[in-house]
């Protein structure tokens, strides 16, 4: 397996990741080593076989819906970048 | 004080020996003197520690301790603590203060254990050398020009150093018995599910465990007895009752059945290392166990089929980390897509990167049936193998690490190779297994570990195995020659 590098720019796109244009290269070799590695995974023929999703093969407790937490807001806005007025503040997003 | 166990320690602070403002004193001057030379802590609690003692000591006057009210331990900086800085290792968290505590960390603060800092580590639990920290890497006590191993190497150079008598860890590929075996201390991995992952940094949901890193095993059931329970704040957290795990640690284990893959000796181990653990083997034998060879055909999917569970989780954990809500922000964003990309790329480290990449790789569409449902086919053929195991065994021993300790920047730019450093200690995070490290033996001088795995839920087994050993061994006792 081999990424380009129009590859590597889709997934940290994807990702929501600033890569600069002189890591590229060494992103697509590192990863592609990497899906290389992976890539043993194939090998295996897994017709049949139940995929695992919890290594105690458990499913998701409920609970009842009902309201447990108190409200911190102002506790938790304390440690965020930039709020105003119990809002978190971004860059405009609409016009 | 320093040469003393942790519950050499609780007994002292019973028999009124000595308080723990005296004992917590003298750690934070060894803290001091040595830490400079490891880099093992990221933040040291002094002030918040000596407050935690005055308050244990109060505790110890009016009778109302518990075994370790008054002691103090270090936690890895994965856990949240309330008021101290958790940075996780990263940039990311550089300025973080948790607004809550984890439930690892209630749970100590609620015996009236001492906090001496947060440790040192992989960045987000992401490595096997401690390398990839924000913050250095952490160096072997026994060499400092080695690795501690990772990713709770901080964790595992304090114990070794004896700048903390214990520590806390998390294993999600081996980040508590890797780095255990590379420092010469003893590391339990429980059972997925045993202790809380609330508060406790998520990299690999399905992997995480938390436990404890100390330097008997007799210390490890202590820490094990506070950490471990249900949690309704965890969602995979196991609700089922807590044994008293110093209860069985003298059990005789004569006619205990010891399996040893052969997938643990074959290639890739150091010969010394092999040695190291044939000889530990021979001291079970000794001690009336017996030994038959057996296979866990599927070890070889074990590393690849991590390095899609593990990174596909990461991925989605990681999101959270978007420079709005908490950790940094890029300086003057231009957009909201700018400000995601930039934080991200800005705050995380290179390791950190790869695996998310990775991960939105393997779960993007048209890709999800070719890795991530593959992944966790071949997770129940691995988990399989240990259920056939364990028909026929107690316990599977073998080297937790395939070479002792190897040289500060010799593998930082060969990933897969490091990745294989955690060949032996990945299958039982994949299975869900309670693993332990536990000293046995040196290799060229430095530390090797003896891995020793268990069916789920059989804490207790694992830690009377390990128990027996360092009774009649001690290689859990020897300090670094600059640490003593």
């Amino acid at each position: 397996m081999s990424l380009t590098r129009d590859d590597v720019d889709r997934i940290a796109k994807l990702a929501r990741l600033a890569i600069r244009d002189e890591d590229v290269p060494a992103y697509a070799k590192d990863l592609s080593n990497i899906l290389d590695l992976v890539a043993q995974m194939n090998e295996v023929n897994t017709d049949g076989v139940a995929p695992l999703a919890h290594p105690l093969d458990m499913s998701q407790r409920l609970r009842p819906d009902a309201v447990t937490e108190a409200d911190r807001r102002e506790t938790y806005q304390g440690v965020a970048p930039s709020v105003d007025d119990g809002l978190y503040l971004v860059p405009q997003v609409i016009e | 004080m320093h040469n003393k166990t942790l519950s050499e320690l609780s007994a002292g602070l019973h028999a009124g020996e000595f308080s723990s403002t005296e004992l917590t004193t003298a750690y934070l001057d060894r803290i001091k003197a040595h830490n400079p030379a490891l880099n093992a802590y990221i933040t040291v609690a002094e002030d918040s520690a000596l407050a935690q003692a005055a308050a244990a000591d109060e505790l110890l006057k009016a009778g109302n301790a518990s075994p370790l009210t008054g002691v103090p331990i270090a936690q890895k900086d994965i856990f949240c603590t309330e008021g101290v800085k958790t940075t996780c290792g990263s940039k990311m968290l550089d300025n973080f203060i948790s607004p809550y505590n984890a439930t690892t960390v209630e749970q100590f603060n609620a015996e009236g254990v001492v906090c001496l800092g947060k440790t040192n580590m992989d960045e987000f639990a992401m490595g096997s050398s401690n390398e990839t920290s924000f913050y250095g890497p952490v160096r072997n006590p026994w060499d400092t020009d080695k690795v501690p191993g990772g990713s709770s190497g901080g964790s595992a150079a304090v114990v070794a150093a004896r700048i903390a008598p214990a520590s806390t860890g998390t294993d999600t590929g081996g980040s508590i018995r890797q780095p255990a075996a590379l420092c010469g201390i003893t590391g339990l991995k429980p059972t997925y599910g045993r202790v809380s992952r609330y508060g406790m940094i998520a990299f690999a949901s399905s992997l995480d465990q938390g436990g404890p890193m100390t330097q008997t095993a007799e210390d490890a059931a202590m820490m094990l007895n506070v950490m471990a329970g249900f949690d309704p704040r965890d969602s995979t957290s196991v609700d089922r009752p807590v044994p008293d795990y110093t209860a069985n640690l003298n059990d005789s284990i004569e006619g205990l059945k010891i399996g040893l893959p052969e997938e643990y000796f074959g290639e890739g181990l150091d010969a010394e290392m092999g040695k190291a653990v044939e000889t530990a083997i021979a001291e079970y034998e000794k001690l009336g166990a017996s030994v038959q060879s057996i296979s866990l055909p599927n070890t070889h999917l074990a590393v690849p089929t991590y390095y899609v569970v593990a990174p596909a989780e990461c991925s989605s954990n990681l999101s959270r980390f978007d420079g709005v809500r908490f950790g940094y922000r890029c300086e003057d964003p231009v957009d909201l897509e700018d400000l995601y990309t930039r934080s991200r790329g800005e705050g995380f480290g290179e390791e950190v990167k790869r695996r998310i990449m990775i991960g939105t790789y393997a779960l993007s569409e048209g890709y999800y049936d070719a890795y991530y449902l593959q992944a966790q086919r071949l997770r129940r053929l691995i988990s399989d193998d240990f259920h056939r195991a364990f028909e026929k065994v107690d316990v599977i021993m073998g080297p937790t690490s395939p070479k002792a300790a190897f040289g500060i920047g010799e593998l930082s730019d060969d990933p897969i190779t490091m990745y294989l450093s955690d060949i032996y200690t990945i299958a039982a995070n994949l299975a869900g297994l309670p693993g332990m490290s536990v000293p046995a033996g040196q290799v060229g001088g430095l530390p090797a570990g003896l891995q020793i795995i268990a069916n789920h839920f059989e804490e207790s087994r694992l830690l009377n195995v390990a128990h027996r050993y360092q009774q009649v061994t001690d290689w859990h006792s020897q300090i670094p020659a600059a640490f003593k």
